[in-house]
C-alpha cells in the first residue's frame, strides 16, 4: 500500500471483501455477486456516517446492476461541492474496475479522460489487479474516487475553474 | 464554390472594361488568371476514382495498385490480390488505429471494421490523419468519409459505440460474427481484429471477445509518456491472451520517480503513434498475406532506439474461462498439426533428395521443442527479457478463510439489499 494516504488505508481494510469472480455477463453468479456489492456499500456507507465522514450516495440506475448513478461530495474551505456520479459495469469486471464519471467536470480539468471519467493515479490500477476479485464498488469509491476529490476539488476551487453554486446564483442575480 | 469564382470572372471581366490604364488592364488579368487556376484546384479536388474490377500489375499512372502488385512480381508475396478477399476490425480509431486503417485502404483491404465511441476534437490535432474540419464527426464516420475517397474498392463499416459496455459487446460480437463472404475463419466474419485502444480496459474487452470467438487478433499500445509503444499476436490457446499474465509494457528508460504525472493524464506524438501503427499493420499484412516471420511481440523504445521481442505461452491457471476453453482444443489439435508438419516436410524433402532430408527429420522434433521452449519464450512467471517490464503486478491468491467465510454471512435477499443502501442513502 506505498503511495497511500493513512485515512484512506484505514478505510479500505474496514470494507468487507468480495469473494464472487463474475460480471454482468455470468447471470446467476453476477446475481451474488451483486449481493456482495451491496453488502460493502452498505458497510462502508454505514462506517463513514459513524465517522462523520459522509461522502456518496450510490445505487443501481438499472434492474440488472450494471449500470449506476448517484451524487458524490467534497468539503472545502468549509463549503461543500456536490458532484453527480454514474459508472458502467464493465463485461470484464471484475478483471479491470469500473471507470468512474463525474459528467459535469468534463472538460474542466487535465485529470480526466474524454466522457467525464476521472483519471486514476499510477497507485490504483496495480492495487485494483492485485486484489481482484476481493475489491468491488466500495473500494473504487474508497481508492479511486474519494482521493481523486481531494487532490482535485481544491485545485479547481482555487483556480476559479469551479464555482460554489451559492457563488454562481449571486454572481446570476447581481 | 465554383460558381462564386466563376460570378468573380464575370465580375473582373466588366471591371476590367472600365478601365482604360494598360498597367491595370494587365493585373486585372493576371488576377482572372489566378481565379481559374483555383477553380481547376477545385475541380480536380472533387473527382473520386470508380472502383476497380480486378487488381492489375500494369504499371500505368491510373493503376493505384500497381506497385503493391509488384511486390508479387519481386516474390515478397505470392498472391497479393488475396488482400481483397480479407476482412479486418479495427477497434480504436485514434492516433494509432486510423493511421493503420489508412495503410490498410491504401493497400487495398477488402473490408474494414471501424470502432469508436468519441467524437474527433482539436485536441486530436497533434496526432495524423483526421482534419480539423472533422471536428465534431463521430471518428468512425470521419475516417469512413476520409477512407472511401481514398479507396472506393474498400467496404467500410463505422460502429460509434462503447464496446466496454454490456450493450456495446453484444453489437460487438455480433458485427465480428457477421459474415460477408463464404470464406473465412470458423466462428467469426474476419480474419484479424486490430487493437488500437488507448486503455487496459477495452484491451481486456477486445481479449474477452476474441477468446470466446477463438478470433487471432493484434495488440498495440503507446505510452503515457508517449516515447514507448510496442504489438503483440494473440492466437487465443496457441499464445498467451491478454489475461494470462500482466500486460508487458517497454520501459521508457526514465526513472519513473523522476516523471512529473501530477496534473496531466497522457501524452501523445504522431511519431511514435506512426511507429506503431507501421509495425502493427506491417505484422498484420505478413500474418494475413502469408510472407516474412509474423512477430509474437514487437516492443519499440524511441529513447533508446531499442525493440525488445519475446514470445509468451497460454497460461494454464488464466482467470479467463474462454482462454482455458482454447487452450484445452490447442491441445487436442495438436497430433493433427504435427501430423500436417510433418507431411508437409517430407513433400519438402522428397523435392531436396540427399542429406537435407536428415535435416528434416530434425526438423520435426525441433517443431515440438519450439512448442515447449523456445528462445525468448516466456512462461506466466518467467524473466523477461531486457527492457520489457510487466504493467501491473499478478493477482495474488486470496488471503485465505477471510473472505470465503465472509461470503457466507451474505444475505441472500438481493432486494433486502438493496432496501439497505436506500435507507442508508435516505438518511
Ligand atoms: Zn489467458
Amino acid at each position: 500500500m506505498e503511495g497511500w494516504d493513512p485515512n484512506t488505508k484505514s478505510a479500505l481494510t474496514q470494507i468487507p471483501l468480495l469473494s464472487t469472480r463474475a460480471g454482468p455477463r455470468d447471470g446467476a453468479a453476477w446475481t451474488q455477486r451483486l449481493k456482495e456489492e451491496y453488502r460493502a456499500l452498505i458497510a462502508y456507507t454505514t462506517m463513514n456516517k459513524s465517522h462523520d465522514n459522509d461522502w456518496f450516495r450510490i445505487s443501481a440506475a438499472n434492474p440488472e446492476g450494471t449500470r449506476w448513478s448517484g451524487t458524490c461530495w467534497y468539503v472545502h474551505n468549509l463549503r461543500r461541492y456536490e458532484f453527480a456520479l454514474q459508472f458502467d459495469i464493465p463485461v470484464t469486471y471484475p478483471a479491470t474496475a469500473p471507470e468512474i464519471e463525474l459528467p459535469q467536470l468534463d472538460g474542466k480539468t487535465h485529470k480526466m479522460y474524454r466522457g467525464g471519467k476521472i483519471c486514476l493515479t499510477v497507485h490504483f490500477k496495480p492495487l485494483w489487479a492485485r486484489n481482484c476479485p476481493r475489491f468491488g464498488i466500495a473500494h473504487a469509491l474508497c481508492l479511486g474516487l474519494a482521493p481523486w476529490l481531494a487532490a482535485e476539488v481544491p485545485i479547481l476551487v482555487d483556480s476559479g475553474v469551479l464555482k460554489h453554486k451559492d457563488d454562481e446564483s449571486t454572481s446570476a442575480e447581481s | 464554390m465554383e460558381e462564386d469564382l466563376r460570378s468573380l470572372l464575370q465580375d473582373l471581366e466588366s471591371l476590367k472594361g472600365c478601365v482604360s490604364d494598360r498597367y491595370r488592364i494587365g493585373s486585372i488579368d493576371e488576377m482572372k488568371q489566378r481565379v481559374v487556376s483555383i477553380v481547376n484546384l477545385t475541380k480536380s479536388g472533387a473527382t473520386r476514382r470508380s472502383k476497380v474490377k480486378d487488381m492489375s500489375a500494369e504499371v500505368v499512372d491510373s493503376n493505384p495498385y500497381s506497385r503493391l502488385m509488384a511486390l508479387q512480381r519481386m516474390g515478397i508475396v505470392q498472391n497479393y490480390e488475396r488482400i481483397r478477399d480479407f476482412s479486418v476490425a479495427i477497434v480504436g480509431i485514434g492516433g494509432v488505429g486510423s493511421v493503420a486503417a489508412e495503410m490498410l485502404t491504401r493497400c487495398g483491404i477488402g473490408r474494414l471494421l471501424l470502432y469508436d465511441y468519441d467524437t474527433v476534437e482539436l485536441a486530436n490535432m497533434n496526432r495524423l490523419f483526421f482534419r480539423p474540419d472533422q471536428v465534431g464527426m463521430t471518428k468512425t464516420d470521419a475516417a469512413v468519409q476520409t477512407l472511401s475517397d481514398i479507396n472506393p474498392d474498400v467496404v467500410l463499416e463505422s460502429y460509434s459505440l462503447n464496446i466496454t459496455t454490456v450493450k456495446g459487446f453484444e453489437v460487438f460480437m455480433e458485427s465480428l460474427k457477421r459474415r460477408f463472404s463464404q470464406k473465412s475463419g470458423q466462428n467469426s466474419g474476419v480474419d484479424l481484429v486490430l487493437s488500437c485502444v488507448d486503455n487496459y480496459e477495452a484491451r481486456m474487452v477486445v481479449n474477452q471477445a476474441c477468446n470466446e470467438l477463438g478470433q487471432t487478433w493484434m495488440e498495440s499500445g503507446v505510452s503515457e509518456d508517449a516515447v514507448s509503444g510496442h504489438i503483440q499476436l494473440l492466437v487465443p490457446g496457441e499464445t498467451a491472451c491478454f489475461a494470462c499474465a500482466p500486460p508487458l509494457v517497454v520501459a521508457s528508460g526514465v526513472d519513473e520517480r523522476t516523471l512529473k504525472r501530477e496534473g496531466v493524464c497522457a501524452a501523445s506524438l504522431p511519431t511514435t503513434m506512426g511507429v506503431v501503427a507501421g509495425l502493427l499493420v506491417q505484422n498484420a499484412l505478413k500474418y494475413l498475406l502469408k510472407f516474412g516471420h509474423v512477430s509474437p511481440y514487437l516492443g519499440y523504445n524511441s529513447l533508446k532506439d531499442f525493440f525488445p521481442t519475446m514470445e509468451m505461452r497460454p497460461n494454464p491457471q488464466c482467470s479467463n474461462n474462454a482462454c482455458i476453453e482454447r487452450q484445452k482444443e490447442y491441445l487436442q489439435t495438436k497430433p493433427a498439426r504435427d501430423a500436417a508438419a510433418k507431411s508437409k516436410l517430407e513433400a519438402e524433402s522428397s523435392k531436396n533428395e540427399g542429406p537435407l532430408h536428415m535435416d528434416n527429420e530434425w526438423n520435426i522434433s525441433v517443431v515440438d521443442d519450439s512448442e515447449m521452449d523456445s528462445q525468448n519464450s516466456c512462461g506466466v512467471s518467467g524473466a523477461l527479457p531486457e527492457g520489457l517490464i510487466h504493467e501491473l503486478p499478478t493477482a495474488e491468491k486470496d488471503h485465505g478463510s477471510l473472505a470465503t467465510e465472509e461470503s457466507k454471512t451474505v444475505e441472500d435477499d438481493l432486494e433486502e439489499l438493496q432496501r439497505q443502501l436506500d435507507a442508508l442513502n435516505a438518511a
